[in-house]
């Protein structure tokens, strides 16, 4: 009954293989893996007055490259709207002051992040610092209520058409 | 057991399935008294799980690779190709990587244990050790049963991190996607209860299945060789079909 080194061996390389990929997917893929990552980061403020369908951890990007990501999101409530707390890369500390934020969606169908249009102004965001000049996520439902209040593109001049009238004439050939 | 009950393929169904619930209850009976034969254990935990790494690893490389190369085409229809990381991740993580696993060890692992269980018996080597008062539950069928239970997971996730890397191989370095989005993508969505820890019950389960039927069909295999063979294929066949129903029954309570 004496162990035979190779099984112990074996059993034991695997049983560590096995540990070391979950803890690979444990920390790679998983939301742990942006958690380690913050130590490198300082964070701007925006206030937007609809986020629309923005989440925390989604992207910030500056020219579609990925620059940082929502840490939070909460309500300012005296003044109702939302405060969006934005993580960036140490890297990019070089974002000019007058610089605007604005939710945009990714394709047609995608999440939704941050994107930074540049300013011109010599100075630079430092940490902690509010970006003045936001611009809110586009809502769909408004659009297409606009649209239909607005009785459509054939009759721009029935503004004081209720809604309900525009409805059942757009179902008519 | 009468003539009329084993005429009746489908009583002879239901009976099979009554035995082999009594055959488990029996296996957990002897579970404590097999952990005296612990190097037993440790020696089958290196043989199903250790031996079955390079299969489970070179399948995990291709089932990511194509996975990814299949869901790039289907997403670039929609344009949200961005997303080929967290959906390669996800169907690894909740379906693929458990089931394919499963699967695999059932064919390698659970043929094996099944054949040497069954020969045992036909050589009359489980009577030997009950006459040496060695109980062959205890010996052979409780630590094949308990190292599925354990290999099953750690080869899960062997299969999923290579997956992983298929997924990558072929997003990032062959079809040029972004390495930033890939990765952002499927950290920011991918849980690690929901996804990660629930991939790992299901295996868990997976792998007290397989062992299960492969030591059931072993140890209730006609002493014949012609019997033996039945028994593995039968293995592999209840092996395929159960953990695919476990998977469905166990993915609406997931989910």
């Amino acid at each position: 009954m004496n162990p035979r080194p190779s099984y112990a061996i074996g059993t034991g390389l695997f049983i560590l293989l096995g540990f070391a990929a979950l803890a690979y997917l444990a920390t790679q893929t998983t939301s742990v893996a942006n958690g380690i990552a913050s130590s490198s980061t300082y964070t701007l403020k925006a206030r937007f007055q609809n986020i629309g369908q923005l989440k925390a951890r989604a992207p910030v990007k500056i020219a579609g490259v990925r620059i940082g990501d929502v840490q939070s999101i909460a309500l300012e409530p005296q003044r109702m709207d939302a405060l969006v707390t934005l993580s960036i890369d140490k890297q990019y500390n070089d974002i000019p002051d007058d610089s605007s934020a604005a939710i945009f969606t990714s394709g047609l169908l995608g999440d939704q992040y941050v994107g930074i249009e540049p300013g011109g102004s010599p100075t630079f965001l430092k940490n902690g610092d509010e970006m003045v000049l936001t611009q809110s996520a586009m809502s769909i439902e408004n659009l297409i209520g606009k649209f239909l209040v607005n009785g459509g593109p054939k009759s721009s001049g029935s503004d004081s058409a209720p809604a309900s009238s525009a409805a059942p004439a757009s179902g008519k050939p | 057991m009468n003539a009329n009950v084993r005429r009746n393929w489908f009583l002879q169904g239901i009976v099979s399935v009554g035995d082999c619930g009594l055959f488990f209850v029996a296996v957990l009976g002897a579970l404590p008294k097999s952990l005296r034969y612990w190097r037993e254990t440790c020696r089958q935990v290196w043989f199903v799980g250790a031996m079955s790494l390079v299969i489970v690893m070179t399948c995990g490389l291709f089932v990511g690779m194509v996975l990814a190369l299949q869901l790039y085409y289907t997403l670039s229809i929609f344009g949200g190709t961005a997303a080929l990381g967290t959906v390669v991740a996800l169907s690894l993580f909740r379906e693929l990587g458990p089931v394919i696993t499963a699967l695999l060890v059932a064919g390698r692992a659970g043929t094996a244990v099944t054949a040497e269980i069954g020969l045992m018996r036909a050589t009359d080597q489980l009577d030997a050790m009950s006459m040496m008062a060695v109980d062959p539950l205890a010996y052979v069928a409780s630590p094949r049963f308990l190292a599925g239970v354990v290999a099953m997971p750690l080869l899960a996730c062997v299969f999923n991190a290579m997956g992983i890397f298929g997924g990558h191989l072929v997003g990032v370095t062959w079809l040029g996607l972004d390495n930033g989005t890939f990765w952002g993508n499927m950290t920011a969505t991918v849980d690690l209860r929901k996804d990660i820890l629930e991939g790992l019950y299901k295996s868990i389960v997976f792998g007290g299945v397989v062992s299960l039927i492969a030591v059931f069909q072993g140890y209730t295999a006609p002493p014949t060789s012609e019997g033996v063979a039945y028994s593995t294929t039968r293995t592999v066949v209840f092996s395929s079909i159960v953990i695919l129903a476990f998977d469905f029954v166990m993915t609406t309570f997931m989910t």
